[in-house]
């Protein structure tokens, strides 16, 4: 389960490529155990680092530039998130300490990992990103409110969807809330069995 | 005298197919506009199986249906003949071993290295009848949207969604907007679906389709064969779409019956009553409507790092292609595509491995040679489409041309750390991402048909099928 998050300031790290896709976020050759941990050091590794294989890191990429280093912002493109389902790159990400990204817009299942995870994925116009890029200067997230403001005094709003919303500012846990709901989801499986007998299975393990 | 006019319920608005099936399956409307939504099916893989098998299970929660939930070892096992659970991937091993252990100890159908039916998990979903008209699929990989093929309701998701939907028979979902693409006319021949797709994306963007559920219809569309349309639904992820999505018709139901864990009998009659109302109304409404006709296509094929990046094979690397990209994939600006020397091709994925998929390439390469210093690979996408191209001989016309003849799996369409086409290599591939280093360090990826990556094949350079004699 996610910390609650309400507000963040950082300087955002400028990562303005379009369709960064989940294998550059983390390379599968990364992915080395069935759990969810150690993956932060794997994160953008084919770009971070110099060669495939080791960790020599490459100064010309923008995470290794000690201006960003504390950054838990990231500042992006079109289509962030692309590609691979891999929730491993949204725990890769969390665990190095990006706490929400602000984005043109997001391939969707990423964009539903975020949430999962205690990141939040802000939709911003092309301007307000080329604005935030050009100041380098850090901005505040506010939750609650739904915006993003600079230092200079600029603002601009963003949409989240309620259920999002609820569940970062809370850290809740989907499962949980769900299964509040079990006995009304017995139900309906009752009557969906009577009217689509076909889909429920006799055991196939 | 005038009559009383009796009360008539309102006339019902028209719907769309996508529209259809998540009506009829919202258990609950939640506060802040998201829908509580039945899943019928999960299906699980080993690269990130065990990771969902092993959290629900840490935190003390049990797979709700265990019936309804399968899982398959595709993604990293072994595609060399005679395999085990060893794999080029290193502690790739661990991950079979892992889902191994948990969907046993979770009573989940496992359909393991060796088993008869094992294969990619888009493939098998459909010949094993697991997927069905109406249902809602879902599965920790980006290309369960293959499956809308079958008029199913079926997307990819991350693994904590996994996990919700084998805790609780059910996703929090907000209802995306829909969409639908209408191909018109009639293909060209040696244009295929994954032109269509290629085409698509490359004309709307790989966001182009984000925030939406695709329906593919029109004449183009229903032409095409079951395998076609999956190929068609397999590339709505690559367009950042929720989903893509075509009405079931004669073809589907024929397609699906007699499969293992389709209806029988009565409930095979009642199910088809079902599936024949599945339909998108003439009056209905998309959010978005986009209409290409499919006489103008050519075959495509990739010029960049984003599936975006994609130009009919007769046509050079675009003015307007950003510098990043061209700097990746080694090409100028006004490069022509045809005649660019390749070192490998690959024919596989979920999105062209089956069987129609390796008849088209065999159709070119047969009594022809692989270009001399080419390693080609042909990796069915099902032990059972292996089977069938071998009844038919088709896995003769492979070797004889100089291709490898593996066992099914995801294989080389990613690198896990494993097998790879060497640093830097160039290949024609008929996966679907062209990402860089997703087939290898470096490796510069060229996606397209089966059809152009056999033609490439022979000539050793990316070429166009329709030239081949």
């Amino acid at each position: 389960m996610a910390q609650p998050l309400s507000q963040i300031t950082s300087l955002p790290l400028p990562l303005l490529r379009d369709n960064v896709d989940t294998d550059q976020i983390i390379p599968s050759r990364e992915m080395k155990s069935t759990g969810k941990t150690g993956l932060a050091g794997g994160l953008f590794a084919g770009w971070r680092y110099i060669g495939t294989s080791g960790r020599e890191p490459d100064p010309a990429f923008v995470l290794n530039n000690p201006r960003y280093a504390q950054s838990e912002v990231i500042l992006a493109g079109r289509n962030f998130g692309c590609g691979s389902s891999r929730e491993h790159a949204v725990w890769a990400l969390a665990e190095f300490g990006f706490r929400a990204i602000l984005a043109e817009s997001f391939a969707p299942i990423f964009a539903g990992n975020c949430v999962r995870n205690g990141i939040v994925p802000i939709v911003l116009e092309a301007d307000a990103i080329a604005a935030i890029s050009v100041s380098d200067a850090p901005v505040t997230i506010r939750l609650d409110e739904q915006d993003v403001t600079s230092a200079d005094g600029q603002r601009w709003t963003f949409a989240i969807d309620a259920e999002a919303k609820a569940m970062l500012r809370h850290g809740l846990d989907a499962i949980d809330l769900t299964l509040q709901q079990a006995q009304r989801i017995a139900e309906w499986q009752g009557c969906d069995r009577a009217a689509r007998p076909w889909i429920y299975l006799e055991e196939t393990a | 005298m005038r009559s009383t006019p009796r009360w008539r319920p309102p006339l019902s608005e028209p719907l769309t197919l996508f529209d259809r099936i998540w009506r009829s399956h919202v258990v609950a409307s939640l506060e802040g506009g998201a829908d509580l939504v039945a899943i019928d099916r999960i299906f699980l893989h080993e690269r990130t199986g065990a990771a969902a098998l092993n959290a629900l299970a840490a935190a003390g929660r049990k797979v709700a249906d265990p019936a309804r939930v399968f899982a398959v070892t595709d993604h990293i096992v072994d595609t060399r003949p005679g395999r085990t659970d060893q794999t080029l991937m290193p502690g790739g091993q661990a991950f079979i071993a892992e889902t191994r252990a948990a969907t046993q100890a979770a009573g989940i159908r496992l359909f393991d290295v060796n088993d008869p039916d094992q294969g990619i998990v888009h493939v098998i979903s459909p010949e094993l009848g697991i997927v069905l008209p109406g249902a809602t699929l879902i599965a920790p990989d980006s290309h369960t949207c293959t499956q809308g093929a079958f008029g199913a309701l079926a997307w990819g998701i991350g693994s904590s969604e996994a996990e919700h939907a084998m805790a609780t028979g059910t996703l929090r979902l907000k209802k995306p907007g829909t969409m639908r693409v209408t191909f018109s006319g009639t293909l060209p021949a040696l244009v295929t679906p994954k032109d269509m797709a290629l085409a698509l994306i490359a004309r709307y963007g790989a966001g182009g389709g984000a925030g939406h559920a695709v329906e593919f219809a029109g004449d183009a569309v229903r032409a095409l064969g079951m395998e076609g349309r999956m190929t068609l639904c397999n590339m709505a992820t690559e367009f950042s779409a929720m989903t893509g999505m075509i009405v079931p018709d004669e073809k589907t139901f024929a397609w699906l019956e007699g499969r293992r864990y389709a209806p029988a009998g009565p409930a095979w009659d009642a199910a088809l009553a079902h599936w024949r109302t599945l339909i998108s109304d003439a009056g209905a409404r998309f959010d978005r409507e986009i209409e290409i006709d499919a006489g103008t296509l050519a075959p495509m094929i990739s010029w960049g790092t984003s599936p975006e990046h994609a130009v009919g094979i007769d046509q050079c690397v675009p003015e307007d292609a950003p510098q990043r990209a061209l700097d990746y994939i080694g090409l100028e600006k006004g490069t022509s595509l045809r005649g660019i020397r390749i070192d490998a091709a690959f024919i596989g994925s979920c999105t062209n491995s089956r069987l129609s998929d390796l008849r088209q390439a065999a159709a070119l390469l047969r009594g022809k040679l692989v270009a001399d210093g080419v390693k080609a690979i042909c990796v069915p996408g099902s032990s059972r489409v292996k089977r069938e191209a071998e009844a038919e001989g088709l896995d003769r016309v492979f070797v004889e041309a100089g291709f490898e003849w593996r066992e099914s799996g995801c294989s080389m369409c990613f690198y896990a750390g494993g097998e790879s086409f060497g640093h830097g290599a160039r290949v024609a591939s008929t996966t679907n991402r062209n990402f860089e280093s997703r087939q290898g360090p470096n490796v510069k990826t060229h996606i397209a048909s089966p059809a152009t990556v056999a033609a490439s094949a022979l000539a050793g350079c990316l070429a166009d099928p329709r030239e081949i004699t």
